[in-house]
């Protein structure tokens, strides 16, 4: 009777530790099935212009909502994911990733089921409190718990681990971004335009897919080890074999350091990828075509979620600091590159430019959870990683607020359109180096900030 | 290979497993790319 009692519950962590021969490259499907949803918030903007015509169907009518009312729907929500972790990273390190990962599918596809409710009944609000702020938080609790979990499966290779999951999350708008239309395309007729029904099935869908994901991760038992893996001795340079609780992590002068890197490298990216289409084809006017400017956007999703995996790998061989340090650097020279390639009409160094700007962009959210568990070492890495994440939410709205306010500034002063981003480009590039200054003066934690041996076995 | 990532002969579900994880979430991502790679064509073409 009493270990019917004791026995875990289905969605404990005791329940989903693994048992002996279980192959750890099980879970990174699982941290996908998540990330590989989440990702879609890249996406959301598919349904911004069919949501201006849902009352006119063909064009906007009186009543209905305009594009700059639909903007905060994907500002809460990033707003909403930066809050969440950061409220619920603790909470999450310690009832483990099943309990965590079905709360997020419940949230997102919750999120998904009372924003068609709002498109149904015509009220944004609803939109607001159900894509906004639920969904949000769905992402917030989605993003960090599978990436912990890779962490401890994969010591030998954190940063190609977190790579793997966060690389699903730019992955997810490729595939959210065709479902949607085809679904909105499906579902539409000459007197609807089928959101509602798209935001149902969707809802539904990635609920039921992110499950999976809950339904089939697994934690390591206590002690293990990857065979043949032999943890360091001792700690080196910035990499720690100490643990630095969540509560002290954020009283560090690295955690801040590490904030302003993730926020500035972020803001960079965000303010681009948001413009991408207008810029390539305001820069090379007559040339870039809307057809070729989408084509373009498309390319930048791919390059921001092969990157992902390519940079956050390569900083296990070459370190998180120095993968830093190339972001900021290359990033630099390419942002300063771009209104000469504009100038001489290169078409195809503009492209590479941004190709590998937006690379290091996806990069740069893929490397940071393995430089905070370098830093503060793996027990609450899960909890430092989302009040990290609070950068992420800053620079959502700084990067496009820089970029469109810069634009219009230049226009109104008299600056053709064309050259109207110039100025953006070298102010991203300042960015970037205020960046690098932040990278060059991480330090290895002070040890009065490391947990001792009686604190981490209470 | 480790033993961990050994697929013993009492963990021959381990390789179906690996097989059908994998191909459950490669087989949306791939479609997401290949459309992605479609669009893109439209850059140069």
């Amino acid at each position: 009777m009493t270990s019917e009692t004791a026995a875990p519950g289905l969605l404990d962590r005791e329940r989903i530790v693994a048992g002996p021969g279980f192959s750890r490259w099980l879970v990174p499907p699982a941290a996908l099935c998540v990330h590989l949803c989440i990702g879609q918030a890249y996406a959301f903007s598919v349904f911004n212009l069919p949501m201006t015509k849902l009352i006119g169907i063909t064009k906007s009518a009186p009543g209905d909502w305009r594009l700059t009312e639909l903007g905060w729907i994907f500002s809460l929500a990033i707003l909403f994911l930066g809050l969440s972790s950061a409220a619920t990273g603790s909470w999450l390190d310690r009832v483990g990733p099943r309990k965590a990962m079905l709360l997020a599918a419940t949230c997102f596809g919750g999120g998904f089921l009372i924003s068609a409710l709002g498109v149904s009944v015509h009220n944004l609000w609803l939109i607001y409190l159900g894509y906004g702020v639920l969904g949000g938080c769905g992402l917030g609790i989605g993003y960090i718990s599978p990436v912990k979990t890779l962490i401890t499966w994969f010591p030998d290779r954190p940063g190609m681990a977190t790579g793997m999951a966060i690389m699903g999350f730019g992955g997810g708008a490729m595939i959210a971004s065709p479902l949607s239309v085809r679904l909105m395309a499906a579902f539409s007729s000459p007197t609807h335009v089928g959101v509602a029904e798209t935001f149902l099935v969707l809802g539904l869908g990635y609920f039921c897919f992110m499950s999976i994901g809950a339904w089939i991760v697994r934690v390591p038992a206590e002690g293990w080890r990857p065979a043949g893996y032999v943890a360091p001795a001792q700690s080196r340079g910035l990499v720690t074999i100490e643990n630095v609780h969540v509560d002290t992590a954020i009283r560090t002068p690295q955690f801040w350091l590490l904030w302003w890197v993730l926020c500035l490298n972020v803001t960079a990216g965000i303010g681009v990828l948001g413009q991408a289409s207008a810029m390539a084809q305001e820069m090379f006017p007559g040339r870039i075509t809307p057809a070729a400017a989408a084509g373009f956007v498309g390319l930048l999703s791919l390059f921001n979620m092969l990157g992902r995996f390519f940079w956050a790998s390569t900083s296990d061989l070459i370190g998180r600091k120095a993968t830093y340090c190339v972001f900021f650097v290359l990033g630099m020279a390419l942002y300063a590159l771009v209104p000469t390639a504009a100038k001489i009409g290169s078409i195809a160094t503009f492209v590479l430019c941004y190709l590998v700007i937006i690379s290091m962009y996806g990069g740069g959210f893929a490397t940071i959870p393995a430089y905070l568990r370098d830093v503060f070492g793996v027990r609450y890495v899960g909890a430092i990683h989302g009040r990290l994440l609070t950068a992420w939410s800053a620079a959502g709205v700084l990067g496009p607020v820089l970029v469109n306010y810069i634009r219009q500034y230049q226009i109104e002063h008299g600056v053709p359109k064309a050259d109207a981003y110039n100025v953006t480009m070298y102010i991203m590039a300042g960015l970037l180096l205020l960046g690098l200054v932040c990278n060059l003066l991480m330090r290895a934690v002070h040890e009065r900030y490391v947990l001792d041996a009686r604190a981490m076995r209470a | 290979m480790t033993p961990s990532d050994a697929t013993r002969p009492e963990e021959t579900a381990v390789g179906a497993k690996l097989v059908v994880f994998w191909l459950l979430v490669g087989v949306p991502l791939l479609w997401g790319v290949a459309n992605t790679i479609r669009d893109a064509t439209k850059l140069f073409g």
